[in-house]
């Protein structure tokens, strides 16, 4: 490639002599304007630019001739990609390494660069636009000063902590010293991102831009221009003492910043934080309890200390299996956000739902919110109402958190029709029915939808558990008939699974995969039969769940010994979310379809709860008592004598705590793995995304497939086959996960 | 006069057959000042009231020989929000003559003009009278949606103890009142953050902004120092002096303007409080006539009204960049070209809004990219633009300005020999406005 750096072309010096650089420079170039040189990085090989190798070695050599280049006082660091600056550090250069030691280096080497950075005599401002993160985040801390424009698409943040790393390039020292010790935990800990308002507030960058609209360029172009305009002036103004880098404080910041300062308030920062870590995380993930190692090294012993913590820890998380798990459901949802079925002959322009429920709405919230013309259709004025107003509320709720004006809620509402009848259906391009679980009355929708709608419109229904061939059964079209299993709450849960039949052509199913991917989903596309994939991962872990209850163990101690293993909602607690009829009408359907291999607790203690209208939360009671309070916790007191006329005497052989729960977690697995089997997934990759996304899958196991490579296929056919011998065939290894065990060299993932 | 009335234009004239002839008898307006001085102390009607007995002494109207009255305000006084049927009251015009208040943000005496152009076009009127008012001095300023809740559930509480309860439930925080928003309701932004980010956009600098200021105030000092500011009629404020000039007419130096720290975006903005307009307490009256009714009663017309357009963009981002898009389209209308125009009047909101315009206006990227058209429609040329002030020194009383620029056209194609003129503005919520005006024949 060529080189592309370019020298003084609009202001200042156009020296000639710059030009015999030897340096062939494809990721950063300079342009020299008056005394600032403008540093400009972007990958040419991607979307976003990575601290990779290349673009490393690059910026350490640009910066080394800048620095040596008297005529230039002071740097511009931005990045010619429109929304973004640095996405963060490369993480195939991570996964590449093969030792800790490796990783080790790899951090020292960031921290060295940074620190040069840092320490720079010539004052280098920041001009940040778009995503700042991880790598990308510590490159701009390192800087003297930063600006930032107020685009939407700027985001400040340290991610490492979701792929169970750390802040490895001087994070760990530089933030706290930055903005605090409170806001750089929860900074690190979250590993949330900060839009440019609040990271203006919390004093990570000092200055803001404004995005500009249509002038004589386009809106980003114009944008980017402007920011480096901005951050040139500032450059100069540090040199010329005309800009303060010490940031302003008001006396509650003042107090704050001296209050910090005592070491006892700091130790009880740590403690505090520890223990939050600690109940959080119950211990699973190994990085959060790093990174608070690694700012106490630096505060208590200094930065040479906190520096080497920082770079042995890094070192240390990159070779954890939770490390290993978390990258590649990065990288798993990645792939899930891309339609592998191509770009549909029609886009969605206006969709009609069916039902007015939760789950209803919920899809016409994130649909509306996509400028999608959308209506929702119920039978009784009732539901409707009640829909509708759960779509208002969740924008509402935005609103309140001003991530969007009062201005944009009522616009994005405008997108909502509400109505009881099925006038507009004519002008629709797909529906997806929401209607109750039951295939008469889905059968019956879809005949009415069908006599409506245009011929080319995709019908699509959301069932947790009808096999949808059963439903296309009705349809005059069986090719536009698909599943789209949402999960509930539908605005904050990522997954969207989709299920196509063998009649279901490839254009219906590019459609639904590109309305999902439009909706902001995690998308997996699935194989149809009962339960599809999710819900029949489910049905047969509740249903040890039931039998475990059903042993005398309460729910308390179920959702402690499931939450213990990772899972983010207690079985029990996810039973009543679901709702305990919703789980009793799955666990029936799937016991019919799989027999005896999904039974082991007796359904009709779910039935019975049902009939004495123990429904879960929405009814107020289920396997707890749900009161107006957020947080209910008691224990539904008429739960003990129905547990109890169905009681079983545990088997002490297989019922420690552990034993319960590899019972729960191997059914689930086992059942994953025939799912890959039988065809209903297409790979590993879709069953890990679905079962983490979708049912709260322990996400540092990275899925079950991930989990069967890490724990091995044979240890866990061990297991199996003990409980196998006192519960029988529901603990049956299916073959797939025989031939891995048989063959330890056979892995779900390379 | 400057230009000769030769035949150089793409049409002698913009008579249509079929279509009747609406002219500007004549116009006036008080003085305008900066808010908080002489007029601090009135409402509103009282100085909607002074322009209207200005145009009844101006043109002799006989006070029942008008058949309509509009006005046009921007911030409504609660107590008169038909402001323009209290201030006909008062000025002493029949109380048989109906009046309607209009509101479209700093186009509103525009709106309240082509209404009357409209009325008459249709046969229902032969003589309307249109103004505007603005009166930034006092402002609505209410108690909080909290207090006034409990404040009105006050008045339906029946027993002591209900009214009790509801005293009670005040809160320190109720008691905040509630200024008028000067922010766009749609975006929250306010006028000058957007004009200095059009400003940005375009990439119009400080300094070319401060000339620009300083342009407009010098050429209004000196329009005003040569008496060619005739549509302003004395007014004997009571208690106060009588008040005679506008007010806000200063021109100052490059040097001086560049000491000021950028008022919307800080540190690093291009807009201050010197390149932008101000606050300002005014009104104004035109007098519009179909031209047989105008004749019948004896008068020598001003100015033909012709066509005229409204135009609406982006809020966000376009905000005032209505003179960009109302321009072609107005002169598409009429079928004439932006060389066939002798006399420009734009509404000046900020330099930077009124320079970023005239870039907009200079660009086929632009007139290609955002206004669906094949090329530019030209920038006007700054030796007939706004040459006797503009709204940045004259001061922008909000609902007033309108009328202002129609009777300015009128007043400089007389004494400048022209024969078209064109008036165009932006206004709040991203909407804009052009109009051409046809000389009278001499």
């Amino acid at each position: 490639s060529v080189a592309v750096k370019s020298l003084g072309s609009s202001e200042g010096l156009k020296s000639e002599k710059y030009m015999q650089t030897t340096f062939t420079w494809t990721h950063v170039n300079y342009e020299i304007k008056g005394d600032v040189a403008v540093i400009r990085i972007s990958d040419p090989n991607s979307k976003v630019n990575t601290l990779s190798l290349q673009m490393q070695k690059e910026m350490t050599e640009v910066m080394d001739e800048v620095m040596g280049n008297s005529a230039i006082k002071s740097v511009v660091l931005i990045s010619s990609k429109p929304g973004c600056f640095i996405a963060g550090a490369d993480i195939n250069m991570i996964q590449a390494c093969k030792s800790t030691e490796e990783v080790t280096r790899l951090s020292q080497e960031g921290q060295k660069i940074f620190e040069k950075i840092e320490k720079s005599p010539k004052p280098i401002v920041a001009a940040i636009n778009g995503s700042c993160l991880g790598g990308g985040l510590e490159f701009a801390i390192a800087c003297q000063y930063r600006v930032a424009t107020k685009s939407k698409k700027t985001a400040l943040g340290t991610p490492e902590v979701m792929l169970g790393l750390l802040p490895g390039a001087g994070g760990t020292q530089r933030l706290p010293k930055m903005i605090g010790l409170p806001n750089a935990f929860d900074m690190m800990l979250t590993g949330r991102n900060i839009r440019a308002d609040k990271a203006k507030k919390m004093g990570l960058v000092h200055q803001l831009v404004d995005t500009l609209g249509p002038g004589l360029k386009s809106p980003e172009e114009r944008t980017i221009e402007y920011l480096e305009e901005v951050a040139i002036d500032c450059a100069r103004g540090i040199v010329n003492k005309k800009l303060a880098l010490t940031k302003e404080m008001n006396m509650m910041q003042k107090i704050q910043d001296h209050v910090m300062s005592y070491s006892f308030v700091q130790n009880r920062i740590y403690s505090t934080v520890e223990k939050k870590v600690l109940k959080q995380t119950k211990g699973l993930y190994p990085a959060p309890m790093k990174i608070i190692e690694c700012v106490k090294a630096g505060m208590e012993q200094g930065p040479d200390a906190g520096y080497l913590a920082e770079s042995q820890n890094f070192g240390k998380l990159a070779m954890t299996p939770e490390s290993k798990a978390l990258v590649g459901l990065y990288h798993g949802q990645v792939a899930c956000k891309k339609n592998r079925f191509g770009v549909p002959e029609k886009e969605v322009k206006t969709l009609a739902i069916l039902g007015a429920g939760l789950i209803g709405a919920g899809i016409a919230q994130v649909t509306v919110e996509k400028s999608i013309n959308t209506i929702l259709k119920d039978i009784t004025e009732e539901a409707l109402n009640q829909g509708q107003h759960q779509v208002y509320k969740g924008l509402n709720d935005k609103t309140k958190k001003k991530s969007i004006t009062s201005f944009e809620r009522d616009s994005i509402l405008s997108n909502l029709t509400g109505q009881l009848d099925y006038s507009g259906f004519e002008k629709a391009d797909m529906v997806i029915e929401a209607v109750f679980e039951d295939l008469a009355i889905k059968h019956k929708v879809l005949k009415e939808v069908e006599a409506v709608i245009p011929p080319n419109c995709v019908f699509a229904s959301n069932t947790a558990a009808l096999a949808i061939k059963d439903i296309a059964a009705a349809s005059k079209r069986p090719e536009k008939v698909v599943g789209m299993h949402y999960f509930s709450p539908v605005d904050k849960m990522q997954l969207l699974e989709i299920i196509t039949t063998d009649k279901t052509s490839k254009d219906t199913t590019a459609s639904a995969v590109a309305l999902g991917l439009k909706q902001g989903k995690v998308v997996i596309v699935v194989g149809d039969g009962p339960g599809f994939y999710t819900t029949r991962c489910l049905a047969p872990m509740l249903a040890e769940a039931v039998r475990v209850l059903q042993e005398g163990v309460d729910p308390k101690k179920l959702d402690s010994l499931t939450t213990g293993f990772g899972f983010p909602v207690g079985a029990a607690t996810l039973a009543d979310e679901l709702g305990i009829d919703v789980a009793a009408h799955m666990a029936e359907n799937l016991g019919k379809a799989f027999g005896s291999r999904f039974g082991g607790g007796n359904l009709e203690l779910l039935k019975t709860m049902v009939a004495k209208g123990f429904k879960g939360r929405k009814s107020g009671k289920g396997f707890y008592i749900y009161q107006s309070e957020p947080k209910p916790k008691d224990i539904n007191p008429e739960l003990k004598e129905i547990v109890e006329s169905y009681k079983m005497m545990p088997n002490p052989a297989v019922s420690s705590d552990s034993d319960v729960q590899y019972r729960l977690i191997s059914r689930f697995v086992n059942e994953a793995v025939l799912c890959l089997q039988e065809g209903i997934l297409t790979n590993p990759v879709e069953g890990d995304i679905g079962a983490v996304f979708g049912l709260g899958f322990p996400p540092f196991l990275g899925g079950p497939f991930r989990f069967v490579d890490n724990f091995g296929a044979d240890k866990l056919v061990e297991k199996m086959k003990t409980f196998e011998e006192v519960f029988g065939n529901q603990f049956t290894p299916c073959q797939l996960l025989l031939d891995h065990a048989k063959d330890p060299s056979r892995k779900f993932h390379n | 006069s400057m230009a000769p009335v030769v035949s150089t234009k793409s049409k002698k004239t913009l008579s249509k057959t079929g279509v009747k002839n609406i002219v500007l008898v004549d116009g006036v307006r008080t003085p305008f000042l900066q808010s908080g001085t002489t007029y601090a102390d009135l409402m509103p009607h009282d100085l909607a009231r002074t322009a209207l007995q200005g145009l009844l002494n101006r043109t002799g109207i006989p006070k029942d020989a008008v058949d309509y009255i509009i006005y046009g305000t921007v911030i409504q006084e609660v107590k008169t929000s038909n402001v323009a049927r209290e201030a006909a009251l008062g000025a002493g015009f029949s109380d048989r003559i109906p009046a309607h208040t209009v509101t479209m943000a700093c186009i509103s005496s525009n709106q309240a003009m082509t209404t009357a152009v409209g009325m008459i076009a249709a046969g229902q009127c032969d003589a309307v009278v249109a103004g505007g008012v603005e009166f930034m001095s006092d402002v609505p300023i209410r108690h909080s949606r909290k207090m006034r809740k409990t404040m009105l559930s006050l008045n339906k509480a029946k027993t002591l103890g209900a009214r009790l309860a509801l005293l009670g439930s005040i809160r320190p925080a109720h008691l905040a009142p509630e200024l008028p928003a000067v922010a766009e309701f749609s975006t929250e932004e306010t006028m000058g953050h957007s004009a200095d980010r059009l400003a940005a956009a375009f990439g119009v600098s400080r300094r070319e902004q401060d000339e620009y200021a300083l342009r407009s105030h010098s050429l209004a000092k000196r329009a005003q120092d040569e008496g060619l500011l005739s549509d302003v009629v004395g007014f004997k404020v009571p208690g106060k002096d009588i008040v005679s000039k506008d007010n806000g007419i200063r021109p100052s130096s490059m040097e001086q303007m560049a000491k000021l720290k950028p008022a919307f975006v800080k540190p690093h903005g291009t807009v201050t409080a010197a390149n932008s307009s101000y606050l300002t307490d005014g009104a104004s009256a035109v007098l519009i006539m179909s031209e047989e009714k105008a004749l019948a009663l004896g008068y020598k017309p001003k100015a033909y009204l012709r066509d005229f357009v409204y135009v609406s963009q982006d809020p966000k981002d376009q905000l005032l960049l209505g003179p960009s898009y109302a321009t072609p389209k107005v002169l598409e209308r009429s079928g004439l070209k932006l060389a066939d125009i002798d006399v420009f009047e734009f509404h000046e909101a900020f330099a930077g809004q009124i320079l970023s315009n005239l870039k907009a206006m200079d660009s086929d990227w632009f007139a290609k990219t955002y206004m669906g058209r094949t090329s530019k429609v030209g920038s006007p040329p700054l030796d007939k633009f706004n040459l006797w002030g503009g709204s940045l020194s004259l001061g922008h009383p909000f609902g007033a300005t309108g009328c202002r620029l129609v009777t300015t056209v009128a007043h400089r194609l007389k004494k400048e020999g022209g024969q078209y003129g064109l008036v165009a503005a932006c206004a709040a919520g991203g909407q804009g406005h052009a109009m051409v005006i046809e000389a009278y024949p001499q």
